[in-house]
This record gives C-alpha cells, structure tokens and sequence, in this order.
C-alpha cells in the first residue's frame, strides 16, 4: 500500500462520524457565554503587551504628573482642607481607578462589536453554532471583566507603592471600581450594538463621552466646586457615582445614606437596561 | 406531499416565505432534502438563494410557510438545530487576529466541545483541509483558496448532520475550485448531507445529485442536473457567431434548424439533437459564421430556457 493511499484512508475515516450525540446542546447553549468570552479572551491576549503597557504605564504617568505634581502644589495651598482633610493622591486615587475600569470596559464592549458585526463578522459566524446572541452579550461582558480585573489590580498596586490607598481598602476600592466599569461596559455595549458604520463612532465616545465624564466627573476635584449648572453631568455619569462611593469606602469621605445607596442603585441601573438593549439589538441583527 | 415528520427527510420546506417589509425575497417555495444527498440551490444574484439558506440555518426567522430540519423547527429549536449543522457563509468570516489551528478551536468550542476532544480533530480537520503546515499561521496571511478551505473544515468541527455550502467557490481560481470540489466529494462519500447554493452550472453538475432552480424568489424547477437538462434542454447546443451586428438578422434565417433558437448579443444558440449535422446547413444555405462550437447542453442552457436570462449577469 503506497503512503498516499494510506492518507487518503486515515482522512476518509477521521474527519465525520455523523455522531448525533456529539454535541451536549443543553450543556453547549448554558455555557455559550463562556465559550464566547474564552474565544474573546485568546483574541485579547494577541495584544497582551499593549494592554500591559496601557495598565500599567497609565497609572505611573497619572500619579507622577497630576497626583504627585498638582498634588504638591494643592496640599501646598492648604487644599487639603477642602478635600475632607487627605492628601491630594488619597482624593484623586479611587478615581482614576474607577476611570481606568471604566476605560477597560470601554475597550472591550466597542471595539469587538464592531469586529463582530463590521470587521470581521464574527459574530455572524459564532450565531452558526448554538451560540445566541444573548451568550454573546454576556461574554463580552465576561471577558471585558476580566481585562479590567487586571487593570484594577494592577493600577491597585501602583497606588499601593506609591502610598495613595492601605491594602485595608484594596478590596472595598476593587469593587467601587469593578461597578462603575461594568455599568459603563453595559451602556457602552448597549450603544455600539446600534453602530452600523465605525466611521467616527471611536471619535465621538472618546471626544464626548469619555473625555467630559473624566473631566467633569468631579475626578480632580470635587464635584461640588464645579458650578451647579455644570454639576449635572457629574450626577448622570457613573464614574461620578463610583468615584464618591470609592471616596467613602477608601478614606471615609462623609456621605449621607441615601447617597450611598443611590449610588449603588445608579450603576445598577446602567447594567440593568443596558444588557436587555445589547440583548435585544443583538439577537436582531443576527437575525437580520 | 411529504410529510413534515419524514425521518428520510432532513429538511422539508413547505409555502417558505420571507418578507422584508414589501419585498417579498422568498416566495412560497416548497422542496425537501434527503439525508446524504447533496441538493443544490441554482440561480442569479439576488433569486433568494442565501436567504433560503438563512432560514435553513436557523438564524433568519420566516415571515411564512413552514420549515423543519431535523425534524424540529428553527423558530422553536433554533440552538438545537444549530448544534447539528455546520455552515459555510458565502464569506469567510474567520477570526483573523487567531491563527489557522486557533480559529478551528475556538469554533468547536461554541460547540461546547471537550478541549481533549477538539485538540484530536483540529489535526483532523487542518489534515483534511491541507493546511497543516499552515497550522501555525495567522488567518489573514492565507490566501483566497486557504481560507474558503479553514472556513469549510470550521464548519465540519461538530461532525455535522448537513453541511451548508454558501457559493463555496466564488472567487477562487480554477485549481483552489477543484480542490475544494474534491474535498466536498469525500464529504459526500461518507454520508454528509450538502446543501450548496451556487450560480456556477459547471459547480451544480459537479456537485448535486437534485437542485432547485431560483429565480425572483420562487422554483422554476426541479430535478436532478440530467433530468432537468433533458427536460428544458436539447441534447446538443450549436453556438454560432456572425457579429453583433448580424446575429438578429442571421437568425431569422436560420430559425427553422435546431429544435430552438434563442440570440444573445454576441451569439445565437441554437439547440439540437445533432449540432454538427444543423452547423453543415447553415454552411450549405451559404452563410458563413465568424466562430462555431458545437457543445454539450448545460444547466446554464436550462436556466435561460426558464427565465430568458443568463446565470452570470
């Protein structure tokens, strides 16, 4: 028998048994959100070094320029006052680790919706197995989660070396800031599930979306500084909510109960009607 | 009529309709696919072939009619369905930021598949594919031909009940079609049920053992590529050119030979039981065509009788 021969026989019986039982559909639709978010996952980890220079570089460059340099000069002036009595790199820190969340999650609910359903139409391809679209929505989430666990932890870390926060407060921080990036991630998901071209989409969320709610977001400085006119965009933005929340959790910043609570219940919204919007648009444009 | 329920069936499609708002891209078709067959769906850009394969796929939901596969219907068992299938878009949608063997993974792994299982039949199917020296490549280095073939191994990694081929070689060259062609042989061989849209009549003779012809969203025919030849074709088919000028004329004048005529722009048809004996008439009425071949009828021929268009457009 010649080798090729022996090939062509080892291909024919290998490739397809017809095996009906192959496929656990119960198992495989239950964990479809899984499946997705490790698909997305071994996407993501194609670009491990820029998302570690991104998390790690941005929080050294934070602390050095605005927390430490702005920070010397406000301490110097007695602002220390006027932010309940902490340093300026205690204030700043719970909100540029809620923000990085947020930017993290940002990332990971725009871009690959837009390779899903534009670039690489692989969301196309993943509704050809039993994946639906709601397994879709929840593993982007999932894996937009885990991209910014590692950049909370790892941005918690800086803050450790550089004496901004206690290890005390790593966890009550973590999840401040986990909140605010999965609220955020859900509108953001909602919102890039209607993009139909990419063309400018990037521009107006970073120009303005993501910029002014850094900005305005009472991130460095207090919310109450900002005139009352201008206040209101600090009130509808979740980075402000977790921001606050951070504050009180991390140093003790006084806060009225209800405040707390409706923080918490804020973010819960964003999640709450953002996921059923992404669910819902999702699944239509599969089904298109 | 065959029952809904016909467990030789794999699919049954009965008064299947789709609708987007007024434009009406499927219109009531009825048709049935068997299990190992390879059934073909034959017909122009824009007869309602990829939205019938849609429907079929379980992702596109019907305005009308009824449709089972497997036994279940799409709009109830959807992901149940899907579990069964493997389909290959009309274009490759591959993850081009994953390599070749990664791409494959990934895939069986929205299957819910073991990573013990699918670590055998990535091989398998890079073995099946010839791309395992490309094993290790990133998707997008690959060429046209590499691609539609990874596409097609991803659509195998579930050891699917049908096979859903959508325009499997458009834009491949002449070699890449043939490997494919061979690749889907074998498939067929081993019992895989294919179901292929195409507007190539060579790809639909090669390839189905019954079609449907679209056009406009509804069936012209049925039948087997033989038997639709020999039911909407002549034997032969004499094609003549006299130049674009005197095709019309020409053909008024030989519209008595041949069993049919039909004049094309560049060329008249004229379709026969004996094509050189009718090219020997026209000699001996002492016109003189500028080229003359005297060939086999095909599916193309089939399809301009039954719509009065051409295939390629």
């Amino acid at each position: 028998m010649s080798t090729v021969t022996s090939v062509e026989k080892s291909v024919h019986a290998s490739v397809w048994q017809g095996s009906k039982k192959l496929v656990r559909v119960r198992r495989a639709i239950a964990l479809g959100w899984l499946h997705v978010a490790e698909a997305r996952l071994r996407n993501m980890l194609k670009w491990w070094v820029a998302i570690s220079v991104v998390g790690l570089g941005n929080p050294v460059l934070y602390l050095f320029s605005v927390g430490i340099g702005i920070g010397a000069l406000v301490n110097a002036n007695g602002g220390s006052g006027q932010l309940g009595g902490v340093s300026y790199l205690t204030f700043l820190a719970p909100a540029l680790l809620s923000s990085a969340a947020v930017v993290a999650f940002q990332d990971e609910t725009s871009f690959p919706v837009l390779e899903g359903f534009l670039w690489n139409k692989i969301f196309f391809a993943m509704n050809a197995t039993p994946i639906t679209g709601r397994s879709i929505v929840g593993g982007v989430l999932a894996a937009a989660f885990v991209r910014a666990l590692f950049t909370v932890v790892l941005y918690e870390g800086v803050l450790l070396i550089f004496g901004a926060i206690t290890t005390a407060v790593l966890v009550p921080m973590f999840f401040s800031a986990m909140f605010a990036g999965l609220a955020f991630g859900s509108g953001m998901l909602a919102a890039a599930s209607f993009v139909k071209e990419d063309e400018g989409f990037f521009a107006v969320v970073g120009r303005f979306v993501v910029a002014p709610m850094m900005l305005f977001s009472g991130t460095f400085y207090p919310l109450e500084s900002m005139p009352i006119y201008l206040q209101w965009v600090g009130w509808i933005s979740p980075l402000w909510h977790a921001t606050d929340l951070g504050r009180t959790l991390s140093y003790g910043h006084p806060q009225q109960l209800w405040v707390i609570i409706s923080h918490w219940v804020y973010l819960a919204l964003w999640v709450f009607v953002g996921i059923p919007i992404a669910n819902r648009k999702i699944a239509k444009r599969l089904a298109a | 009529m065959t029952s809904l329920e016909d467990k030789n069936h794999m699919i049954v499609a009965r008064g299947l309709t789709k609708a987007y708002g007024n434009f009406v891209a499927v219109d009531g078709i009825d048709f049935e696919v068997r299990k190992g067959e390879a059934f073909g769906l034959l017909g122009p850009n824009g007869a309602g072939k990829s939205t019938t394969m849609k429907m079929i796929a379980s992702v596109s939901k019907r305005t009308g009619g009824q449709l089972t596969i497997l036994g279940l219907d799409p709009d109830k068992s959807g992901p149940e369905i899907r579990a069964h299938l493997g389909v290959v878009p009309q274009l490759d949608n591959l993850d081009r930021e994953l390599k070749v063997h990664e791409n494959l993974y990934t895939y069986g792994r929205f299957f819910g598949l073991s990573r013990k299982f699918l670590k055998a039949k990535v091989e398998e199917l890079l073995e099946f594919a010839q791309l395992t020296d490309k094993r290790e490549s990133k998707t997008e280095e690959l060429s046209g031909g590499m691609k539609r073939r990874l596409t097609i191994a991803r659509g195998l990694v579930n050891e699917p009940e049908i096979l859903m081929l959508d325009e499997p070689t458009t834009g491949l060259d002449p070699q890449a079609r043939h490997i494919l062609w061979d690749r889907l042989f074998r498939l067929k061989e081993q019992g895989v049920t294919l179901v292929i849209t195409t507007h190539y009549m060579d790809e639909a003779e090669q390839l189905c053992d019954r079609l449907i012809v679209m056009d406009k969203g509804k069936i012209m025919a049925e039948g087997s590529p033989a038997d639709l030849i020999k039911r909407f074709a002549s034997k032969e088919v004499l094609e003549v050119r006299f130049g674009s000028s005197k095709n019309f004329e020409a053909a008024e004048m030989i519209s008595h030979i041949g069993h049919r005529t039909e004049v094309l722009p560049d060329r008249i048809l004229i379709y026969s039981e004996n094509g050189e004996a009718d090219l020997q008439a026209i000699l001996a009425m002492g016109l003189e065509p500028i080229t003359s071949l005297v060939r086999r009828s095909s599916l193309e021929d089939v399809f301009l009788r039954l719509t009065g268009r051409t295939l390629i457009e």
